[in-house]
């Protein structure tokens, strides 16, 4: 390697082809310009003469100098210079190449690997030995080699998804007098510090600070309409916009993007966040939310059951409660205690169990309707709660009976404690039982219960409690039905019987027994113990891989050590629990290193490496089309300048949107003479011949069979076509379409409102069957998103559509899908007399939607014949026979609106002339 | 081109001439009749001289009307008179298919050729090629074939009259651009001059021949792509080539004098009817 200044040249002997530039030159000179050829018959007469000059015709000298400045371009490109900014000046034989290899890297992990690469190769050069450390990678020790080692770790090197967490004297201390080449990342980690210090002893270190926009995901919280994502970044000198996707499951249980936002970081702001209103339904599905671009793990979330909320139905028996005692009533306690946490759900007993919910809450009720439907849900998993009250007191319990929704038999009546009537004082509750749901809660003394109803005593009864008062009766009871379990409140959910309701405890057990146990298994307390396995590990770049077979993780110390090699991120699962462990938590933040002063930055300056060898063959390649062009003039080939200058301007004018742009107004006068029939120009070429086909076949249907007359079919372009001289649009969507701009939104709506129809196709009918969305369906929905379409219903069997011409009940194209979607007729219509012309399309749907490819069942060809195939045989023929007759239906309704609507009037109207 | 459109021009270039008896200065003793009177008895139309009756005379030779004027028998002989030959070369090498804008120098030299044969024809002159393969004959069909032998272009860079098919006292006419070998050109004449031939020597040139317009690096090619000849600067080699091609031209003139021809050089950017003044001049019957 030599260095001319900045100027480095990776194969430096290849300059010794200067040596042969002046060889090159003669030989240059030698070749003439190549000779024309002429017919000339008068040769032989020639044939005895010789020229004047025996030199040949010379090649001029500025030709000569291109040409070698060519050859010289060609010899130095492949050379491989680069330009080199950095001086290298290691005093050690030995040089240590430091990656931090980290999540902070993965977004350039290509880059930092090809850095890594070139110093290890610079360190070759300079015959140094090298050694490769990857910080998050575990190391026994270091040994200097050959700079082939060091390139080999570093192409295999892969970044991990945690932070370096290394003791220095473990690795360095048999190590001494090297150099350092540190890739460090753009975050600092915990013992950087004392890593630094331990490497500065020991020789040079030059850094080179990776600089990037990371952006991070912190945990994410649930609000009322959605969910809140909370990001943060790196550097807070500028106001970004930063991309996130929210994927989660559709109901076919594949990811899929279910809402797409966009964080708003201020400037000086590390932190930002945005509210992202998400139905509950979605909600409960999402798996991950990712930072759209940035290949980094710190930028994913992986949400599981930690993450999860509970869908928890409340059923009040206080039927009729006034509005002054809302706060007395049950109800009101329960859903403060659950709303923050849960997803609470309305409705009848019959209504919630068809929205299956996590638990059910009945408040003092006695008589349950929907039993069996209820033991159902029960036994699928469901939790029923129960509160006591003076309904389920009063009732008349059978005691020979068991009920399978109460956990135990109870005593009719209750009792009361410390009242002005009663000889004791109200109970405190006694600490929970180590295999109960609550066990791990504390129990604050000032909780007191003065009311209760009380369980029938049996030998089975202690098996079923799981709270007791301090003199050992139950105050929550629990019975395991199926997978599923009743749990029963000796109390009422208010305040009356005690004031457990407004403590804090009775949050916490609502909790542990509406998520039903999956939340309380991820407090710390439940976590003591419990083995957790990977099953899915989070890579650094932020993607879910499988983790295989590994040993499994103590709860405990996942939450107490974070994240290492060992407990990588991702996805544990213990049974059937999913537990997420994430990067960041709610108060992580980055940090960027701290580099002591003695530490040689160079930083982003060596990062460009910039080789010439592009720049000089470019320049080779730029300078011998050049002289092509001017060999050519020189030898008379070159066509004249002005040939050239026509051709490119023939070429620009040819250019599709001009040569559009000029048959406007031959078009707007075609179009406006005669009925034309219009389809969209999707840019799919067989497509648009198939439409214009399509439409050609059914204006000769019409021709032929009706009074509407249409001429030959024209294509338009949104964006240049003028729309409103076409009462029909076909548009058939292509899953390449582009939907359309700002302007041509405006320019449909206005389309649809002054009274023309467009007919979506999205030729899918023959598998978007039972609701499986298509391509095409996607498509659709993305273009008519700006368009201002009224409300959408199923075509109805009494629709114009099927009798403004032929009468019809099925709309068939080359599919025959039943799925026609058409402007949901107003259901106040007929009330309204009064006003006609309220609707503003005179009754005419400005969309028709559907998926059966009616152009290719129209299509015909210039002789008239079908196009394309319809079916099998004769059924195929009937098949497009009612093809073409929704086509004239269609066009029918379209050009006279309501008008056969109204004749079905027409008897009445008749009959009353007569009279 | 074909044969029908070739004879289309040559009428419509012979139209409105006079026909064209040829010039005959030995004519061949043959016993067909033509335009040319012998100056002696013999077969002919024209009315040559009363003789008196001999014995042996065929007595329906007797020309009662002069007979009755004396007392002697006379009997009416008329002037014997014979067809000239013209035998025609077009060279239809491909040296004569250049053409830089007008017409190929075949072309003109095939139709300004057939409109003369056209004309002699018309005057009762024998026309035919010299190559053996139309004999000299009379007549509207003999000048068809002739259009159709005229419209082939032959396969040699250059060409040159055939020999051995020369009809002693016929009148010859060349019509080429005498690129070719002079010398085989030289015997041709020189054998036609000993069969007591005369004729013309028509030489025809494209515009770029006699102008030379060419400069820098050129290769020379012939029409066959047989002979090349490389230039390094064109431009320079003008003036010789001019020098050269007057020197040809004065080498035929020589040659034409020599033996009594007569030597015209026409090019093809001038009218066609400057080459049939020419001819019907040359070939005219100065008698």
């Amino acid at each position: 390697m030599i260095f001319f200044g900045f100027l480095g040249i990776t194969t430096p002997w290849l300059l010794l082809a200067f040596i042969l530039l002046p060889v090159l030159w003669f030989v240059l000179r030698a070749v003439p310009p190549a000779a024309k050829r002429r017919r000339f018959p008068g040769v032989t007469l020639l044939l005895e003469l010789r020229d004047y000059d025996t030199e040949p015709d010379n090649t001029p000298w500025w030709l000569l100098l291109l040409r070698t400045i060519i050859i010289s371009c060609l010899i130095v490109g492949f050379s491989e210079p680069f330009l080199n900014f950095d001086s290298i000046d290691d005093k050690n034989a030995d040089l240590l190449v430091i990656m931090d290899g980290s999540w902070a890297d993965a977004p350039n992990w290509k880059s930092q690997k090809k850095e890594a690469l070139r110093v290890v190769q610079q360190a070759k050069n300079s015959g140094q030995k090298v050694a490769f450390l990857q910080l998050t990678d575990p190391i026994e020790s270091l040994v200097f080699s050959a700079a082939s080692d060091a390139q080999r770790q570093i192409q295999a090197a892969e970044p991990n998804a945690w932070l370096p967490n290394i003791k220095p004297a473990e690795i360095l201390t048999n190590l001494d007098n090297f150099d350092t080449y540190w890739i460090a990342s753009a975050v600092q980690w915990p013992r950087q510090s004392e890593f630094i210090e331990v490497l500065l002893d020991k020789g040079n270190v030059r850094v080179s600070q990776t600089s990037t926009a990371l952006f991070g995901l912190l945990p994410i919280s649930f609000t009322e309409q959605g969910i809140k994502v909370t990001g943060t970044r790196l550097k807070s000198k500028s106001t970004q916009q930063v991309p996130i996707n929210i994927m989660g499951l559709d109901p076919s249980g594949v990811e899929r993007l279910l809402q797409a936002s966009v964080l708003n970081f201020e400037v000086g702001m590390l932190q930002a966040s945005e509210a992202i209103k998400l139905p509950k339904e979605i909600r409960n599905r999402i798996t991950r939310i990712m930072v759209v671009g940035q290949q980094s793990a710190v930028g994913v979330r992986v949400l599981g059951d930690n993450n999860s909320r509970s869908e928890v139905a409340i059923i009040s028996g206080d039927f009729g409660a006034r509005e002054g005692l809302k706060l007395l009533s049950r109800e009101h306690y329960l859903t403060k205690a659950l709303e923050l946490s849960n997803d609470l759900i309305d409705g009848t007993i019959e209504d919630i169990l068809l929205a299956n919910p996590d638990a059910i809450i009945l408040t003092d009720i006695a008589k349950i309707s929907a039993r069996a439907a209820m033991t159902e849900w029960i036994e699928q998993g469901g939790t029923l709660i129960r509160f006591a009250g003076p309904n389920l007191a009063a009732a008349n319990h059978d005691l020979q009976k068991t009920d399978d929704l109460m956990p135990v038999k109870l005593r009719r009546g209750g009792r009361s404690l410390g009242g002005a009537m009663s000889w004791g004082s109200p109970k405190t509750l006694q600490p929970f039982e180590e295999d109960t749901p609550f066990f791990g809660l504390p129990t604050p003394t000032e909780v007191k219960v003065t009311a209760q109803v009380l369980a029938q005593p049996s030998p089975m009864l202690s098996t079923h409690v799981i709270a007791r008062l301090s003199d050992g009766t139950p105050l929550v009871t629990q019975k395991k039905l199926g997978q599923g379990r009743v749990v029963l409140f000796h109390i009422t959910a208010n305040t009356e019987w005690s004031n457990l309701p407004i403590s804090g405890l009775f949050v916490s057990m609502l909790d542990r027994l509406v998520s039903n146990g999956a939340k309380a298994s991820f407090e710390p307390v439940a976590l003591a113990g419990t083995t957790w396995k990977l099953s899915q590990e989070l890579s650094a770049f932020g993607k879910l891989k499988s983790a295989g077979d590994r040993a499994g993780i103590d709860g405990q110390s996942l939450i107490d050590k974070g994240i290492t090699s060992k407990s990588p991120p991702g996805i544990y699962e213990k049974e059937t629990l999913r537990w997420t462990i994430n990067l960041l938590k709610d108060d992580s933040n980055f940090k960027p290193p701290n580099w002591p002063s003695l530490v040689d930055l160079v930083g982003p300056l060596i990062s460009p490496l910039q080789s010439l060898t592009a720049l000089f063959l470019l320049v080779a390649l730029v300078l011998l089309a050049f002289d092509v062009l001017i060999s050519l003039w020189m030898s008379g080939k070159l066509l004249g300048v002005g040939t050239i200058f026509a051709a490119l301007l023939a070429l620009l004018s040819l250019t599709p949107e001009n040569s559009r742009a000029q048959t406007v107004s031959d078009r707007s006068i075609i179009a406006t003479r005669d009925v034309v029939l219009a389809y969209v120009r999707t840019g799919d070429v067989r497509q648009d011949e198939i439409s214009s086909a399509g439409l050609l076949g059914l204006s000769l249907a019409l021709n032929q069979r009706t009074s509407i007359e249409p001429v030959t079919p024209l294509g338009v372009s949104l964006a240049v076509d003028e729309l409103s001289f076409y009462p029909f649009l076909y548009w058939p969507i292509t899953p390449a379409q582009k939907t359309p701009t700002a302007d041509e939104l405006q320019k449909l709506n206005r389309y649809l409102k002054g009274g023309g129809l467009i007919l979506f196709d999205t030729k899918d009918a023959d598998i978007s069957k039972f609701g499986q969305s298509t391509i095409e369906a996607q498509t659709l929905k993305e273009i008519t998103v700006g368009l201002n379409l009224p409300p959408l219903s199923l075509i109805s069997r009494d629709h114009v559509l099927t009798r403004s011409f032929y009468l019809l009940q099925e709309f068939p194209g080359r599919y025959a899908g039943t799925e026609v979607w058409l402007e949901a007729s107003s259901a106040k219509e007929n009330t309204i007399n009064k006003k006609p012309f309220r609707n503003s399309n005179d009754g005419v749907t400005p969309v028709i939607i559907g998926g059966n490819d009616w152009a290719s069942a129209w299509a015909v060809d210039n002789s008239g014949q079908p196009l394309l195939p319809v079916g099998r045989g004769v059924s195929g023929e009937r098949q497009r026979e009612i093809a073409l007759r929704f086509g004239i239906n269609l066009i029918m309704h379209v050009l006279t609106g309501n008008y056969k609507s109204d004749q079905v009037h027409v008897p009445a109207l008749l009959d009353r002339l007569g009279k | 081109m074909t044969h029908q459109k070739l004879l289309n021009a040559g009428l419509e270039l012979a139209e409105g001439w006079p026909q064209l008896l040829a010039q005959a200065q030995s004519l061949a003793n043959s016993f067909i009749a033509g335009g040319h009177g012998r100056r002696r008895a013999g077969n002919g139309d024209t009315f040559w001289q009363f003789r008196p009756a001999r014995q042996g005379d065929n007595l329906k030779d007797i020309d009662w009307r002069r007979t009755a004027q004396g007392d002697e028998n006379f009997i009416r002989q008329n002037e014997w008179q014979a067809a000239q030959s013209i035998q025609f070369w077009v060279d239809g090498s491909a040296s004569m298919q250049f053409h830089s804008s007008a017409d190929s120098k075949h072309k003109r030299a095939a139709f300004v050729s057939l409109a003369l044969a056209i004309l002699l024809s018309n005057a009762g002159e024998r026309v035919g090629t010299i190559d053996g393969k139309l004999p000299t004959k009379q007549g509207r069909i003999q000048v068809e074939e002739m259009a159709k032998l005229f419209s082939l272009p032959t396969k040699n860079d250059f060409g040159s009259p055939e020999i051995d098919y020369f009809q002693s006292h016929s009148l010859m006419v060349f019509a080429s651009d005498f690129f070719g070998d002079v010398k085989l050109l030289e015997k041709a004449v020189t054998a036609a001059a000993n069969l007591q031939m005369s004729g013309v020597l028509l030489m025809i040139l494209d515009p770029v021949e006699i102008t030379f317009p060419f400069s820098g690096r050129t290769v020379f090619e012939s029409m066959a792509g047989q002979i090349h000849h490389e230039s390094q600067q064109a431009n320079g080699l003008k003036s010789k080539y001019l020098a050269v091609l007057k020197d040809r031209q004065d080498k035929l003139q020589a040659l034409a004098q020599s033996v009594g021809w007569q030597f015209h050089c026409h090019t093809t950017d001038s009218s066609p009817v400057d080459a049939l003044i020419w001819l019907y001049g040359a070939l005219g019957n100065q008698r």
